[in-house]
């Protein structure tokens, strides 16, 4: 928006430390579901300017991050058969499978075509009517329903070479995955803003009502993230626990409507393998069958969960699964740095930029 | 990945919004986002508006900066207690 400066002026982020400071008695422990959230309060220096008032935790919100390496073997077989283009989110190709990665695959001449948007992947099918185009559809409910649209206008426009391969997954079923494995104690939660901007910020409810935990939705500039931080303290300050909303410009009490019915039109809910959490009943969301036509799984004959380890580079002593859990920080892992760094990967978290690993390494290495 | 930035609608043509997006003009879907007029904000994400930004809700909330950090700073003077600064205001500021 126009006033972003205000969002970004330093000054006012000093006055929001200095604020947090003055509230906070003991130390708040607090988990950032969003890998952007993760990003950025690596970036602005957060962890260390706010320790001791706050200790930060990093949970598993980054899409990349979570895609079991069973469904990257899977999409590797699709896209070694000749007449499949597969096109995919960025990050995406560099993930690790069990045997190799998509960038690997494509080097060895399979067709991979990396994307912005799901639209990009129709126009690919428009100008290739004789070769099968899928895309890879990973991401949480930001993500689900620009794809859930991209299905619904091939289907309008009926084409017939172009179907998803659907990683979609869910946030809440993670969040409580984490919170009922019982390995980490949190005293709040960060909200993911993006995904509230679909599911609307009441959606996050469940982390009061059945956790006992504050949870307030944020945006992704400096002083979004501060003031987040400074409501959940004075939440706990004051005793109060609720689910609240910092990021009222983007995100709504009900959240977008018009995304939610595509969502519930184009997805049903299926079981989800999730790197570091393992197979998540109802936290997947898979072409529902009204759509098989689109559904790649049912056009290739694949299986919904394919077998294979779903966290293969844990044999190589990389900790994700950890790092995902919010239990471990990147640092603690003994290749960080070594022998995983964001050009040599050995872990997806080291992958995207909105990995913990990466996230870690690269502003860490800055700040000196 | 669930990164969305706001941009602005210069113009609607058949269920496409014109933005201009790191200095490029490009079309993104409004098909989330039906209720979407030129001159209105919004996040994109992966090639599509996903919310209409609320420009009440953004000077609201800048508002809302100054009194939280109002209340701190008063809290701060009666206290006569440092703010803990240090080196933090530096790292803070560097981004
Ligand atoms: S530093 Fe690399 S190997 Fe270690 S947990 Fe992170 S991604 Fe895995």
């Amino acid at each position: 928006m126009t006033q972003l400066e205000g969002y970004r002026d330093p000054e006012i982020a000093r006055r929001l430390v200095a604020a947090i400071r003055s509230t906070v008695r003991d130390t708040l422990r607090v988990i950032e579901f969003c890998g952007g959230h993760t990003h950025a309060i690596m970036r602005f220096g957060l962890r260390d300017a706010l320790a001791p008032s706050i200790e930060m935790l990093s949970g598993p919100g980054c899409p990349v991050c979570v895609t079991a390496s069973s469904d990257i073997d899977q999409a590797v077989s699709l896209g070694s058969r000749p007449d499949v283009t597969l096109t995919t989110f960025g990050d995406l190709i560099r993930v690790p499978g069990s045997v190799e990665s998509l960038q690997e695959a494509r080097a060895r001449g399979n067709d991979v075509r990396v994307v912005y948007s799901a639209l990009d992947s129709l126009q690919f099918a428009r100008e290739q009517p004789e070769r099968e185009v899928v895309m890879l559809g990973i991401g949480f409910e930001t993500t689900a329903p620009t794809v859930a649209a991209a299905v619904l206008q091939a289907q309008r426009e009926g084409l017939r070479n172009w179907s998803v391969y659907s990683m979609h997954k869910l946030t809440a079923p993670a969040m409580r995955a984490i919170l009922d494995a019982g390995e980490v104690a949190i005293d709040a939660v960060l909200g993911p803003g993006h995904v509230a901007a679909i599911t609307g910020w009441k959606a996050w409810g469940f982390m009061p009502s059945e956790y006992g935990v504050s949870c307030t939705v944020a945006g992704f500039e400096l002083n979004d993230i501060l003031q987040a931080l400074l409501l959940l303290a004075r939440d706990a300050a004051a005793g109060v626990t609720r689910v609240s909303n910092s990021y009222g410009r983007g995100v709504t009490e009900e959240g977008n409507r018009t995304a939610q019915a595509l969502m519930q039109q184009v997805f049903c809910r299926s079981e989800a393998a999730w790197r570091g959490l393992g197979v998540i009943p109802e936290s997947g969301l898979a072409i529902a069958p009204a759509f098989a036509d689109y559904d790649a799984r049912q056009r290739f004959g694949l299986p919904a969960l394919p077998e294979g380890p779903i966290d293969a580079e844990a044999q190589r002593g990389c900790r994700c699964g950890e790092v995902l859990r919010g239990i471990r920080l990147p640092e603690e892992c003994p290749l960080f740095g070594r022998g995983c760094t964001p050009v040599h990967p050995v872990g997806p978290c080291m992958v995207s930029a909105e990995g913990s690993c990466a996230a870690h390494y690269r502003y860490r290495r800055v700040a000196g | 990945m669930c990164l969305a930035v706001p941009v602005r609608v210069e113009a609607i043509n058949n269920g496409m919004g014109m933005v201009e997006f790191g200095g490029v003009r490009r079309e993104v879907s409004l098909a989330l986002t039906p209720e979407a007029r030129a001159g209105d904000y919004v996040l994109i994400h992966t090639g599509y508006a996903i919310s209409v930004l609320d420009a009440g809700e953004a000077e609201e909330t800048l508002r809302l900066f100054d009194e939280l950090t109002a209340a701190a700073e008063a809290e701060e003077a009666a206290d006569q207690r440092p703010a803990g600064e240090g080196s933090t205001d530096n790292k803070v500021s560097a981004a």
